[in-house]
């Protein structure tokens, strides 16, 4: 991200929509700014020069856990279904989404 | 490269003739028994939400996993696609939000895939080999499933095939037809299923494919490309490109633009139509997956894997030809699924290779495709073709008859040689009871005798064909030559 990326109306809306998050038009401007400022803060970064620095994944040294392929897990349709606000036939019911 | 054969795959439109450029992603679900990154089972057809962990539904706190056999059969594919097995690859969260994806995003792999560039050999339009470069190989859960049929204003969500473990196999823009599409699909099915990889069922979705299609003039600069999603059959997505093709060549004469977008194919009218929601599908906000560390592999373990490959179609077609002396046709119709070269291999031990190649493919297949039975459920064993063919080239029965017995192998499961016996089918190659064939058509005859003499040498046809009447088809047809000829001067 450049020094000149800067969240406006537009670009807030679009996060808004990616994340189905409602943005308020009364709040929006509060909204920008707090955005702003986390991203000031971030941007900090480039100014360390990483050319030659591979990204870290992490610090602990350990390697990716593996399992076998066994199964162990499943068979729990009452605790997947526990919190669904609807449920019919063992299915989730969502308002109809079709593409 | 000859133009004519060239031609044959353009689209002739009212400006010449228009080139299609196709890449393919096809999303083959991985054989494990276990999920990629949990322990629920990946049966196919179980109850809704019953095939479902903690992990697949997205609870708070939960952690993927990943399953060791998903690895080694993502590995186990490349390098069956003659590909490069990336020793470092990195799991990365792909953002969308639909309701059969719990966790709003799907954990897939973008900048590191485990597998790198390959390639796969296809036969194209006119029976010649082409290559089609692999572009990559990546790990990926599969989503859900929604039933949008059951209620006029809900759509039904199970989560069993949720997290399942897909390998996206993406293709280079190398297609050029809906043909090479299909032979392309067919033949990666083809090599999955051998390296038993992935099931290639594509009615039950374990292998599905979104097309990328583009027309061009000829060897002109590539047009913008469309995507159809999701199709689900060889045949779909043939037409779905033929579709495709057409309908941007009729924009593009008509002095329109293509527009980039995903489309859906519509089986029943066999057109595509654009998706409603295009406008930010394309922002998926790929990152690393913060649960996942990148996965490391070492040389040794790629190289136990290729060490225990086994025979691929490619070098299983090498081998029936030299080792049985078929032509390359039948062996890439026999090699197109692993059971028919158990079948016959088993069915040409120590026999005419050609000949059993011949029943089985025209004869057999034909029978079964006309009965509507499934291969597997064939009622003639492969020792009962095998024995078949002998009796044929030891000449106990005639090929003419071979077909009667065939038929009958075939409603009874019976062995040829019993239905031989019992039904005194032995061919005739004693010379004195073919001689008393001879006359007796000669007797019924004489007019007929009378002109051949006279010079109508075409009647001779005619008196082969009464004495195998007269012989039930049993005489040996060359004895009947003979004996006959020595009979007519």
């Amino acid at each position: 991200m450049n020094n000149n990326s800067k969240i406006d109306l537009d670009t807030l809306k679009k996060l808004g929509k990616l994340s189905r998050i409602p943005i308020d038009e009364t709040g929006s401007n509060e909204l920008m700014e707090d955005l702003n400022k986390i991203i000031g803060f971030i941007e900090q970064l480039n100014e360390v020069d990483t050319e030659s620095v591979n990204p870290l994944s992490s610090v602990t040294g350990h390697n990716l856990p593996i399992r076998e392929d066994v199964v162990d897990d499943g068979n729990k349709n009452n605790d997947v279904l526990e919190n669904a606000p609807e449920k019919k036939s063992g299915y989730f019911v969502v308002p109809k989404v079709i593409e | 490269m000859k133009n004519t054969d060239q031609n044959s795959n353009y689209i002739s439109g009212k400006t010449g003739d228009w080139e299609i450029v196709i890449g393919l992603e096809i999303h083959a679900q991985v054989l494990s028994s276990s999920k990629l990154f949990s322990g629920a089972s990946t049966e196919f057809g179980k109850d809704p939400n019953h095939n479902v962990s903690l992990v697949d539904a997205a609870m708070p706190g939960m952690l993927p996993v990943i399953n060791q056999t998903c690895i080694k059969q993502a590995i186990k594919s490349g390098i069956a696609l003659n590909a490069e097995i990336n020793k470092y690859s990195v799991f990365d969260r792909k953002n969308y939000f639909y309701a059969d994806l719990p966790q709003g995003y799907q954990i897939s792999q973008y900048k590191y895939p485990i597998v790198g560039e390959g390639s796969i050999k296809i036969t194209d339009a006119n029976g010649e080999d082409k290559v089609i470069g692999i572009e990559r190989i990546h790990l990926e859960q599969d989503a859900g499933k929604s039933l949008h049929d059951q209620h006029p204003s809900k759509s039904f969500i199970d989560l069993n095939r949720t997290g399942v473990a897909l390998m996206e196999i993406v293709s280079k823009p190398d297609l050029r037809s809906p043909e090479e599409a299909a032979s392309y699909v067919k033949k990666i099915r083809t090599v999955l299923r051998y390296i038993e990889t992935c099931d290639g069922n594509m009615e039950q979705g374990s292998l599905r494919a979104d097309c990328n299609v583009s027309v061009r003039k000829p060897n002109g600069d590539l047009g913008t490309r469309c995507e159809i999603k999701n199709l689900n059959s060889i045949k779909f997505i043939s037409q779905a490109i033929q579709y495709e093709a057409e309908r941007q060549v009729e924009i593009l004469e008509n002095g329109g633009v293509i527009d980039q977008e995903t489309r859906l194919f519509d089986t029943s009218t066999g057109e595509t139509r654009s998706m409603r929601s295009k406008e930010d599908a394309h922002d998926y906000r790929y990152f690393p997956d913060p649960d996942l560390l990148p996965l490391e592999l070492s040389d040794s373990q790629i190289s136990e894997i290729r060490s225990d490959m086994p025979e691929l179609p490619d070098q299983l077609v090498e081998r029936l030809i030299s080792e049985y002396g078929i032509t390359k046709y039948d062996a890439n119709v026999i090699v197109e699924e692993k059971e028919y070269v158990h079948y016959y291999e088993n069915s040409a031990k120590n026999r005419d290779g050609k000949l059993v190649v011949n029943w089985m493919t025209s004869e057999l297949f034909g029978l079964l495709k006309k009965n509507n039975i499934q291969f597997n459920q064939n009622p003639i064993s492969p020792n009962h073709l095998n024995e078949l063919v002998e009796l044929i080239e030891n000449k106990t029965i005639s090929g003419k008859i071979a077909k009667d017995v065939f038929e009958i192998m075939f409603a009874t499961s019976k062995s040829p040689k019993m239905i031989v016996k019992e039904k005194g089918l032995e061919q005739v190659t004693d010379d004195s009871v073919i001689e008393d064939f001879v006359d007796q058509v000669i007797n019924e005859n004489k007019d007929k005798v009378k002109e051949y003499l006279s010079g109508k040498d075409k009647l001779f046809g005619f008196f082969i064909g009464q004495v195998m009447k007269v012989s039930q088809g049993k005489a040996n047809p060359g004895l009947v030559n003979k004996i006959l000829k020595s009979k007519l001067k």
